[in-house]
């Protein structure tokens, strides 16, 4: 419903869309912004969220947008296609609340946003070599890619062990009761 | 006489009282006033989010008792309660209680924190601090009973919580919450009617609804300007739906007002934890879920009332047992939005209780 508004309203804006979210031009993300945003049948009033995935070959920038007032929340993306030097428009004209946010893309993932009014790291300092969120940061040496591809305590042939089937101790007892014991034996207010 | 200066650069923090944590603000005075302000932080950043890509969805939940370290179990439930939304596990109806209890617990002993630390910024110094932390301590120690942690609880699971509490809990809870009523009006009569707070605290900082909402404001610091928005009622998550309560609102949006709706807010939240108590039903506090959970590859952006706003977690799968993309939305971080505009123009004590009314949590702000 938000996709065949925003493309009837903006043509050429909506690139994709699916149940969850509507992708849009990279270049009118903040052409789409100010139209949800201003519009009465969408009223997205603020941006909840904003932050961004490394694909490898490309990065999404994901905006969760809010509408207080109607009480939905409307999922935007914008695929930046230039993994070297990805460049988007920034949301700061038509919410704030994008400020630090987008800083914080900037500083984790290296997507620079135009017409940002103070964009500088902010929680690493100037400097720092590279962008860590990003899946290649020079920070991944000897081959290392990131991700857990299985879990090392789980056991291959019974991949659907329970969880709570191990946590058992060798008289039988549950770690749960034993706790509770230990409580029992102690004096109120233990323990600072 | 007129007396002339050259404006000046006045460096606070990050090792500072008033800062609340490792946040350091620098400042350009003019005499009395503010001229310009930024904010630095960053000093506590443990790349969280890329660790968290290393590690399975259970593995991350003592992360983020370390993000909210002052509301540990908000964060632990966030986390939880996004996963189960992605994998459709279930939790069972004993545990959905009590994690509405211990996330209302938590919230009484982070508001006491906010508040109290509040007020010593704007001068009364440490004795109505520590009248906050009496509450907060037996709030701690009925979690030190139950999980045998007191500040990084790591008590939420997916599918549950760890622990039953134990037999001597309830008694403690029902004790806390029958004197709960007396201490707030005590807070009331202390505070209230101090001339010196309310001059401290009234017209400072005034955020108004439209730059709040605008500037992503939640928790406090959005509906101390009035707007009443509060995820518990906007879309209930656990059984909160089941429970009677209010959502209390500022109307000026100043200092006074978001230090009001935390007041407000505790008493809220008394009435939750006696409903709580009343209708919860017996049955197993944990469903049975397999060692790794491998979700289908896709993407969930779940988010929890917490003390200081929405903690949201957007989390991307593919399908491995670590999330390939894991951001923790911080309310803390996002309200400091307007500080710069709230800060400049404004004298310098006025500048601090303004940072204190938003009640930061350096832990959450650099992750």
């Amino acid at each position: 419903m938000v996709a065949q508004a925003l493309g009837a309203a903006l043509p050429g804006v909506v690139t994709a869309s699916n149940d969850e979210w509507v992708e849009v031009a990279p270049d009118r993300v903040e052409d789409a912004l100010r139209w949800l945003h201003d519009s009465d049948q969408f009223d997205a009033a603020q941006l909840s969220n904003l932050t961004a995935v490394d694909r490898y070959d490309r990065f999404e920038v994901v905006y969760h947008l809010q509408s207080l007032d109607l009480n939905h929340q409307i999922a935007l993306k914008a695929i930046v296609t230039d993994h070297e030097d990805p460049v988007l428009p920034s949301a700061y004209p038509v919410y704030k609340g994008a400020l630090l946010q987008e800083r914080e893309v900037f500083d984790l993932m290296g997507i620079r946003f135009a017409n940002h009014p103070d964009l500088r790291r902010i929680l690493l300092w100037e400097g720092f070599p590279g962008h860590p969120l990003r899946k290649d940061w020079m920070g991944m040496v000897g081959g290392h890619t990131s991700g857990l591809r299985g879990f090392p305590f789980e056991n291959k042939e019974a991949p659907d062990r329970i969880m709570n089937a191990g946590n058992l101790v060798e008289h039988g007892e549950s770690l749960s009761a034993q706790t509770r014991r230990n409580v029992e034996g102690a004096q109120p207010g233990q323990g600072h | 006489m007129t007396t002339s200066a050259e404006p000046f650069v006045l460096n606070i923090g990050p090792q500072h009282p008033s800062t609340h944590g490792v946040f350091r603000l620098r400042v350009v005075m003019d005499g009395e006033i503010i001229r310009d302000l930024d904010m630095i932080v960053g000093y506590l950043h443990r790349s969280m989010e890329k660790l968290a890509e290393e590690r399975t969805y259970t593995q991350n939940i003592p992360f983020t008792d370390r993000a909210d370290y002052l509301a540990a179990m908000t964060g632990n439930l966030g986390l939880a309660i996004a996963v189960e939304r992605m994998t459709g596990v279930e939790a069972p109806d004993r545990a959905e209680y009590l994690r509405v209890i211990f996330a209302e617990l938590q919230r009484i002993a982070s508001h006491a924190m906010a508040n109290g630390t509040l007020i010593s910024d704007a001068g009364a110094w440490q004795t109505p601090l520590l009248y906050m932390f009496r509450e907060r301590e037996k709030i701690l120690d009925l979690f030190e009973m139950t999980c045998g942690a007191r500040l990084t609880t790591n008590y939420m699971r997916i599918g549950g919580v760890s622990f039953e509490p134990p037999a001597e809990f309830w008694p403690a809870l029902q004790e806390l919450m029958d004197e709960m009523p007396e201490r707030t009006d005590e807070y009331a009569s202390l505070l209230l009617d101090n001339e010196i707070f309310l001059a401290r605290t009234r017209n400072v900082g005034i955020i108004t609804p439209e730059d709040a909402i605008n500037g992503s404001l939640s928790g406090p610091a959005l509906r101390g300007s009035g707007v009443p928005w509060d995820l518990r009622k906007a879309e209930p998550y656990c059984v909160y739906d089941r429970f009677d309560f209010d959502v209390p609102v500022g109307t000026v949006g100043d200092v006074y007002d978001r230090f009001m709706v935390r007041m407000e807010e505790v008493k809220q939240s008394v009435r939750i934890i006696k409903q709580a108590v009343e209708q919860i039903p017996p049955g197993p506090h944990k469903n049975d879920i397999p060692l790794a959970l491998r979700p289908e590859p896709g993407e969930i952006y779940s988010r929890v009332e917490s003390p200081r706003g929405e903690i949201g977690f957007y989390l991307v799968s593919d399908g491995t047992p670590a999330p390939y993309r894991f951001h923790l939305r911080s309310p803390a971080l996002i309200n400091l939005t307007l500080l710069r505009e709230l800060g400049v123009g404004s004298s310098l004590p006025d500048a601090v209780v303004t940072l204190g009314s938003i009640d930061i949590v350096l832990g959450e702000i650099d992750r």
